[in-house]
């Protein structure tokens, strides 16, 4: 049994293995057999790290976060969890290959999926035209025309990416302001390639085998117009990745794990949570680092207090 | 790194199109992050499978004309090839559970 199991690999995750790691508690990341390290293994240039002036790439931030973790002995395994019985003093977490890991406590740091706009042929054409991610795709789209779908940072990241392969941009937003940084709008109104739809909603992806264009509705008076594009990027936001603990943790209004006040406690005694799971507003790569923080400390303090007996059975407790 | 062998535009034909078995192509690149985190998951399916599917890759960057051919627009895409032919398409990084089951009738 570990003191400490900690679910998800992104900053919240890493960063709370680095300071379970340090107080020699020995922990255990559960890192995804496929999408370890995160949302920032998508990304390209970071620029609003902490740390790093010159900016630093997506996968290289979390590749140090991983190994600044293994440093003070974080374990990690490349596995995915298929279910989680939290209650009780023996938290028990389910794996892929079948197996099963006792911790007394959980930090459950998820993050979030990418939000579809919930059309039928955009999941029928995804990955024949339709992506949710630039970086990975975009490459395809050499001297093509394709659409961002979105407003925020991410959807701006995206577009301007999208310019060194495509001839055409178009960045459609069903608002009439962009929510992404001032920085990131400059960038996008001064790039001759991107063109900025305002108060458009997509209706319709095209194509049998591959997507062959677009149709957009105005927010304003209803009118269609279709859009000539081989490739719709989506990156409309994402949603906390809960589907494991329904029914088990509380969750909030806007449907992230809900904590208590400032804290990462859940409802379950021994179980914290952190980042993009319990943020519905910030979700940087530092606000999740610093939820992680706040993550370990609440275990190790919690862990403190746990009777000599149950510590007794956890990996790394001196005798 | 990955046991896969490459395969590239110019021993496309002789590797994947004339295969005598049910063959792989996992059509990837350096710089895409999910297809290194997939890579070794196929190595694993290839050795446990070694007498039902090939597996083989394609660099896209360096052979365009193959990824191009079979309309690649988003990677890891992992094709099976039958007789020259496509005969299962699969895209995108998953778990190595749901790999074998979109693969199952190659595998049994």
């Amino acid at each position: 049994m570990r003191q400490i199991v900690i679910i998800g690999s992104g900053p919240a995750g890493y960063t709370a293995a680095i300071y379970a790691a340090r107080a020699n508690l020995q922990p255990l990341v559960i890192a995804s057999s496929v999408e370890f390290g995160g949302e920032l293994m998508k990304t390209t240039e970071v620029e609003n790290f902490p740390g790093f002036p010159d900016g630093i790439m997506g996968p290289d931030l979390m590749m140090k976060m991983q190994a600044q973790a293994e440093r003070f002995g974080a374990e990690i395994v490349y596995d995915d969890v298929l279910k989680v019985e939290l209650s009780g003093d023996v938290k028990k977490i389910h794996l892929g290959d079948g197996s099963v890991e006792e911790a007394l406590t959980v930090i459950y740091a998820t993050g979030s999926e990418y939000r579809k706009l919930g059309l039928e042929d955009e999941t029928r054409l995804s990955g024949y035209g339709v992506s949710w991610c630039a970086t990975c795709d975009g490459a395809f789209f050499k001297q093509k025309r394709v659409a961002v779908i979105g407003g925020g940072d991410s959807a701006l990241e995206e577009a301007t990416f999208l310019t060194r392969f495509a001839d055409k941009v178009y960045l459609v937003h069903r608002r009439d302001a962009f929510r992404a940084s001032a920085a990131m709008q400059d960038r996008a109104f001064a790039d001759p390639k991107i063109e900025v739809l305002w108060n458009q909603e997509v209706a319709h992806v095209y194509g049998d085998e591959k997507v062959t264009g677009i149709g957009i509705v105005s927010t304003d008076d209803g009118a269609e117009t279709t859009l000539d594009v081989q490739g719709m990027f989506v990156a409309i936001g994402s949603d906390p990745r809960t589907h494991l603990i329904h029914g088990q943790l509380d969750l909030t209004d806007a449907g992230t794990i809900a904590v208590d006040g400032r804290s990462s406690r859940t409802n379950i005694a021994g179980v914290f949570a952190a980042g993009d799971v319990v943020d519905p507003t910030y979700k940087q790569a530092i606000t999740a680092a610093g939820s992680g923080t706040v993550a370990a400390l609440d275990a190790e303090h919690y862990l403190a207090d746990l009777p000599a007996y149950l510590l007794a059975q956890a990996v790394g407790v001196p005798a | 790194m990955s046991s896969a062998k490459e395969v590239t535009d110019a021993t496309f034909e002789a590797d994947v199109l004339n295969s005598d078995m049910p063959i792989m192509v996992d059509f990837w690149a350096e710089w895409c992050g999910p297809c290194r985190a997939v890579s070794p998951i196929l190595d694993k399916i290839a050795e446990e499978n070694a007498d039902k599917l090939k597996i083989v890759k394609l660099n896209v960057d360096d052979n365009p004309a193959t990824a191009e051919k079979y309309g690649i627009t988003s990677i890891p895409a992992m094709y099976v090839f039958r007789g020259g032919e496509v005969v299962k398409r699969v895209i995108g990084a998953k778990p190595k559970p749901a790999l074998e089951a979109d693969l199952a009738e190659f595998l049994a």
